[in-house]
């Protein structure tokens, strides 16, 4: 799981282009929107495209966004749920 | 005035970098040069990139404060319109289409970067041509003045393609000021040939 986190924070800055944070600026449970990271609606569709390159994973239902990709925690137990249900 | 890797404010050099620098490490330098602190500057394409720095710089030497929001226009042109940006979309759209690279694929997208950046809500329009007009975009922006429209408008010519690039800004405004220049199509063609024009513009 610590893997896991570490590893989406380092490809969520290279994905959203985010160059002047730092991974260890991220926190586990720190809100990727509004108040916390700030991402924007663009950068909530470029996570949906990192879970699909990176991991194959496709979200089926739109409204499960706000809680997949609410932290870096959130979204680290979103693929190992799925992960767990493929195989 | 942003050309060969250099940076020009009313006929000074301000900054140079390396000659040869590729033109994303060329903007990421003129960024930290010049502003910093604004992390969206990243995520955008190369064309608004260039046309957010050029204003920035233009800025500085301006005083877009004494306008309300509403009342500054922009009024930019260019050659390739979006054309570096949709290529880049278009090779992405192969595998996963990036949304990221799609929302710079029109032109003046530029220019809402850079409003938001200063909060400018005034009347906007980019056009395409094959050079820069200075005809037309004088025409248009001294209608967008004759009319109230705007107070103040931010004119000129941002282009990106393949690595080139070339962004030659200026502010006109509808108020006189000491030294300013009379906003003529001539001098506004002598800003864009030469870069080199040492005053303001202004309408009268």
């Amino acid at each position: 799981m610590e893997k896991l986190m570490a590893d989406l924070k380092s490809q969520i800055i290279a994905q959203l282009n985010l160059q002047e944070v730092k991974p260890e600026d991220i926190g586990n449970d720190q809100p990727l929107f509004k108040e916390g990271l700030g991402l924007d609606s663009i950068d909530a569709l470029e996570l949906i495209v990192l879970l699909q390159q990176h991991y194959n994973i496709r979200i089926a239902n739109p409204e499960q966004g706000p809680e997949i990709f609410h932290s870096v925690r959130s979204m680290a137990e979103y693929i190992m749920a799925h992960q767990k249900q493929q195989g | 005035m942003i050309r060969q890797h250099q940076v020009y404010s009313n006929g000074a050099l301000l900054w140079q970098d390396t000659p040869g620098t590729p033109l994303p490490e060329f903007l990421r330098n003129g960024y930290d040069q010049f502003s910093g602190q604004y992390p969206k500057f990243h995520k955008m394409d190369h064309l608004s990139r260039l046309g957010w720095l050029a204003a920035e710089v233009l800025l500085q030497a301006a005083e877009p404060e004494d306008h309300l929001p509403g009342e500054v226009a922009v009024v930019l042109s260019n050659r390739s319109a979006s054309l570096d940006a949709d290529a880049r979309y278009y090779n992405t759209v192969k595998d996963i289409p990036s949304p990221a690279l799609f929302v710079y694929t029109l032109p003046n997208i530029v220019i809402g970067e850079i409003c938001i950046r200063h909060g400018f809500k005034g009347e906007h329009i980019f056009f395409t041509t094959e050079g820069f007009d200075a005809a037309l975009v004088t025409s248009y922006a001294q209608l967008l003045l004759d009319t109230n429209a705007a107070t103040a408008c931010i004119c000129g010519w941002v282009e990106v393609m393949d690595g080139a690039y070339e962004a030659a800004l200026y502010f006109v405004e509808r108020r006189e000021r000491a030294n300013a220049l009379p906003f003529t199509v001539e001098n506004v063609k002598k800003i864009y040939e030469t870069g080199s024009v040492l005053l303001p513009t202004s309408k009268k």
